[in-house]
């Protein structure tokens, strides 16, 4: 049998829900015994491939780089899995769309007694006012909420998509926790 | 005519970042910048938030060190109660400290920095990872993942979860420590701490094929900052702050955290959403200092622990001085996380761990806070002002990816003119450029987060904007 080609993607999270992924500990060399991961902060390769069956995104979109990362992804992958609460919900990045990014920025660089402040906008991308979960831009296939989801969710609900099932995730995940 | 090779997103840090190389008309490198590219600004949404909720919420910043956000949270806290904690809360916040130290630098060693060193930097990049690694040498894969899970389990075992756990809060932590909890930690010390000694000897065998890299990774005297002790001892949670220069003089009389903005100032630039700090006396950019592994290594004159202290004798060998060579960050953490294992053993053989006592209870006494530790990458600052009924008027982090900033740009300036003299490309030179960030092991979810990757494009640029030349990979 050909093995499953999965992606992970990091955009407006902590990395937690990628470290829960590797908190599978052992079990992660079992899944990658199915699947082929071919795109992942934890991997080399630097764009994102065509023919992707699995994608799981952690994180909120918080600016036009990562609304153009997620139409790629969705354009190329079979199914698109919100990985965590910040990808389902918007979560902590969302705490700052009451405020604005204006106010965000001059707190940071400007409010603060800074050595030559200045709030930083040479070459760098510009942030939404709002951080907004995956499902707001394109069509999401499978949500995992939590903050992290458990390693044992994660490998239930990976190893349960590689092996073409249906397992049932409400009593295994929870926003928040 | 300026032309530039742009690295980006660097992979396998914690985060995603992008390099900027600016070459003269003849090909030499004449400047380097590390651009961090995004920023979620917790500085300001916290505002008006309880203080209590600070350790959970600050531990969202990073998913890798949440705990080190929540110590450092939790100690500003702690003055915001006015009150001192409990002996066996602050021995229970060290013990998961040394779970987190032992977590984190298991994973930047195993899983992001060993594809370039076990694999080589001209290994092919479909290959060069973790993965790659556990289909080379299956043995090595399983005991950094048996390194790190021991980390996450102390974690767990205290905290009752890995990632993002509510157990450390104002004023101590939320539970004592269950009797079995603990025979079960000390039960694995043993397989943990021989495979930490393994590893350690394997590195240190094969540190004589690196010697490029020790040259020109980030080789240069500066500045090392970070929390000391009266005993002279590696320190990681308390304690006054503790600078030396590249002789290893000691530069000032050791520091109050509470006055770090008297010796710690922050600039910034127009080219990366990162910030500056520097050591205010010396000024910007001359006030540049490291803090981490290295900077921890140099500044303690023992570690305090048997194993450890035995090799940190071979490490304060390497050099005459204090140790320059950021390539060392990775001794250094092997070392650290050796002398974690031994100290989870020392506090956990203590009978006094189990004292059911592990919280003080007050309300708001004072009105500001600041919370210093070290994480495992390095000191880390939370500092809260808040008002009568307790809520954050205003905050500022300081975390220790940061510290380091000044010096990571010049090391990546150092690199780039040693491997690129005449503007050639190639994959493997870049990556040796990528790989002196992974010495750093710089975590970007902390500093600010990660943006999405993009692709790994080199362009030369003519002055008129003109692509003269290109790779991608």
């Amino acid at each position: 049998m050909k093995k499953l080609r999965l992606a992970t993607l990091w955009l407006d999270g902590c990395s937690g829900c990628h470290m829960s992924l590797l908190d599978m500990d052992e079990r992660l060399l079992d899944l990658t015994g199915k699947v082929d991961i071919v795109y992942s902060p934890l991997v080399d390769v630097k764009v994102f491939p065509e023919g992707v069956d699995i994608a799981c995104i952690e994180g909120a979109i918080s600016s036009a780089e990562d609304e153009d990362k997620l139409r790629i992804v969705r354009e190329r992958s079979g199914l698109l899995i919100a990985l965590g609460d910040c990808a389902v919900t918007g979560n902590v990045p969302a705490m700052r769309n009451s405020c604005g990014m204006d106010k965000v920025m001059a707190t940071v660089y400007l409010d603060r007694e800074t050595f030559n402040p200045q709030i930083p906008a040479t070459e760098l991308p510009t942030l939404h006012d709002q951080a907004l979960p995956l499902h707001n831009f394109v069509k999401v296939d499978l949500f995992i909420p939590g903050c992290p989801p458990s390693a044992d969710t994660l490998f239930t609900a990976l190893t349960a998509l590689v092996e073409g099932r249906i397992v049932d995730l409400h009593l295994n995940t929870r926003f928040g926790a | 005519m300026e032309k530039r090779i742009t690295i980006e997103p660097v992979t396998r840090i914690e985060g995603h970042a992008k390099i900027s190389l600016f070459l003269t008309p003849s090909g030499l490198v004449h400047d380097a910048h590390f651009q961090v590219t995004q920023i979620r600004g917790f500085e300001k949404f916290v505002e008006g938030r309880p203080f209590f909720e600070m350790p959970s919420l600050t531990a969202r910043t990073c998913g890798i060190c949440p705990v080190s956000h929540e110590l450092a949270s939790a100690k500003a806290c702690d003055q915001l109660l006015a009150v001192t904690i409990p002996h066996t809360a602050k021995n229970l916040r060290r013990l998961l400290n040394f779970g987190q130290l032992i977590q984190s630098h298991a994973l930047s060693f195993f899983y992001l920095s060993a594809p370039d060193l076990l694999l080589g930097m001209d290994h092919p990049p479909e290959t060069r990872n973790f993965f790659g690694i556990a289909a080379a040498d299956p043995q090595f894969a399983r005991d950094g993942i048996r390194l790190r899970q021991f980390g996450q389990q102390v974690i767990e075992r205290l905290a009752g979860r890995r990632i993002h756990p509510a157990w450390v809060v104002p004023g101590g932590v939320n539970t004592s420590l269950d009797e079995t909890a603990r025979a079960t930690i000390l039960g694995e010390i043993p397989e943990i701490k021989a495979l930490a000694c393994n590893h350690l000897e394997r590195f240190k065998q094969t540190l004589a094929q690196y010697e490029e890299y020790i040259q020109v990774f980030a080789r240069f005297p500066s500045l090392f900052l970070g929390l000391s002790n009266n005993e002279g001892s590696l320190e990681y949670y308390d304690g006054p702050v503790k600078i030396i220069d590249g002789d290893g003089a000691l530069v000032a009389d050791p520091l109050s955290p509470n006055a770090y903005q008297d010796f710690i100032g922050e600039a910034v630039e127009p080219w990366t959403y990162l910030k500056f700090p520097y050591y205010k006396p010396q000024g910007y950019p001359g006030g540049m200092y490291r803090v981490g592994p290295l900077a921890r290594l140099n500044l303690a004159s023992r570690c305090g622990t048997h194993l450890a202290d035995r090799e940190l004798q071979h490490f304060k060998a390497l050099e005459q001085g204090p140790v320059s060579s950021s390539f060392y960050y990775h001794y250094a953490r092997l070392i650290e996380l050796l002398h974690a294992v031994e100290m989870i053993e020392i506090l956990l053989a203590d009978p006094t761990i189990l004292d059911k006592n592990v919280r003080a209870m007050a309300g708001v006494n004072q009105l500001e806070g600041v919370g210093m530790t070290e994480a495992p990458r390095g000191t880390l600052i939370h500092h809260y002002k808040v008002n009568g009924d307790g809520l954050i008027e205003w905050a500022n982090l300081i975390i220790a990816t940061g510290h380091n900033n000044l010096a990571m740009n010049k090391g990546i300036l150092q690199a780039a003119q040693h491997y690129i003299v005449d503007g050639t490309l190639q994959e493997g030179l870049l990556n040796r450029i990528e790989a002196v960030i992974r010495a750093f092991d710089p975590c970007l979810a902390c500093s600010t987060h990660a943006v999405g990757t993009m692709p790994l494009v080199v362009e030369l640029l003519s002055p008129e904007g003109n692509i003269i030349d290109r790779i991608q990979r």
